[in-house]
């Protein structure tokens, strides 16, 4: 997209993904964190059996959706907390590397949930 | 005029833990660093993938994994953070979506109500997926 100064910049579209993974991680993620990260551990409610998950886990939309989710809230987090630690700590003389290590990390993220859901399922 | 290296004299500096002054700041920082477990959770979720591909006995791993004590504390303050990151991401939405019906703006409370229903729409599918 075109910049004032005539530059292109990915930014718009990496604020776009932004707020697509904020919906996303907001929808889905505290229902699943409350069941496999507290109510199960705990004992409130029995797990899943593996077979029942397996078979979950094969349908391809469960593929889809876990590798968009996956993919859209790493990609929210990385953007947020470039400019996070770049404000609380006055980073922003290091932004590239910042940055490449934010997004770094989402891009391996997704790659890992597109090779389980895709080749490992 | 001054040169921009007089300027640098003149320009405030910044304290490195200017976020810990005022209690809106400090709030700020903590709604942004839920993002740190939102990331943290999907790695989670991925563990969890890795663990039903491989088999009956890995999952089984990582369940005694997650009821570790100190994964339970751990889930919780995620829990914490990612209920924080889920009610301003929720309450952004008006703000964020003008909704007009037929000239008139949609009132910011029936979209909030409409985001909710979705948002308990999707939790309770999504238990039913897992667990039902």
């Amino acid at each position: 997209m075109a910049h004032p100064d005539g530059r292109t910049t990915p930014e718009p579209f990496v604020w776009l993904l932004f707020s697509a993974g904020g919906v996303v991680a907001a929808l889905v993620l505290p229902v699943l964190l409350v069941l496999f990260g507290v109510a199960i551990p705990l004992g409130w409610v029995d797990a899943p059996g593996h077979a029942h998950l397996l078979a979950v886990l094969r349908n391809p939309l469960t593929r889809l959706g876990v590798i968009g989710v996956s993919a859209l809230a790493l990609v929210h987090a990385a953007h947020r907390l470039r400019f996070t630690v770049e404000h609380a700590f006055r980073l922003r003389r290091y932004d590239p590397i910042i940055a490449t290590v934010c997004y770094g990390g989402a891009l391996i993220g997704s790659a890992a949930a597109a090779y389980l859901m895709l080749g490992a399922l | 005029m001054i040169s921009p290296l007089e300027a640098r004299y003149y320009r405030r500096r910044m304290p490195l833990l200017w976020w810990a002054k005022r209690r809106s700041y400090a709030t700020f920082m903590l709604r942004e660093l839920s993002s740190l477990f939102v990331a943290l959770f999907v790695v989670e979720l991925l563990l969890l993938v890795r663990a039903v591909a491989s088999g009956p006995a890995a999952y089984d791993d990582f369940l005694n994994a997650m009821a570790n004590p100190a994964m339970i504390v751990i889930n919780l303050v995620a829990l914490a953070f990612v209920l924080l990151h889920a009610v301003t991401f929720a309450n952004l939405t008006p703000r964020a979506m003008v909704v007009r019906v037929r000239g008139r703006t949609v009132p910011a409370r029936a979209i909030l109500a409409g985001v909710y229903l979705g948002w308990l729409l999707v939790t309770a599918f999504l238990a039913w997926l897992v667990v039902g």
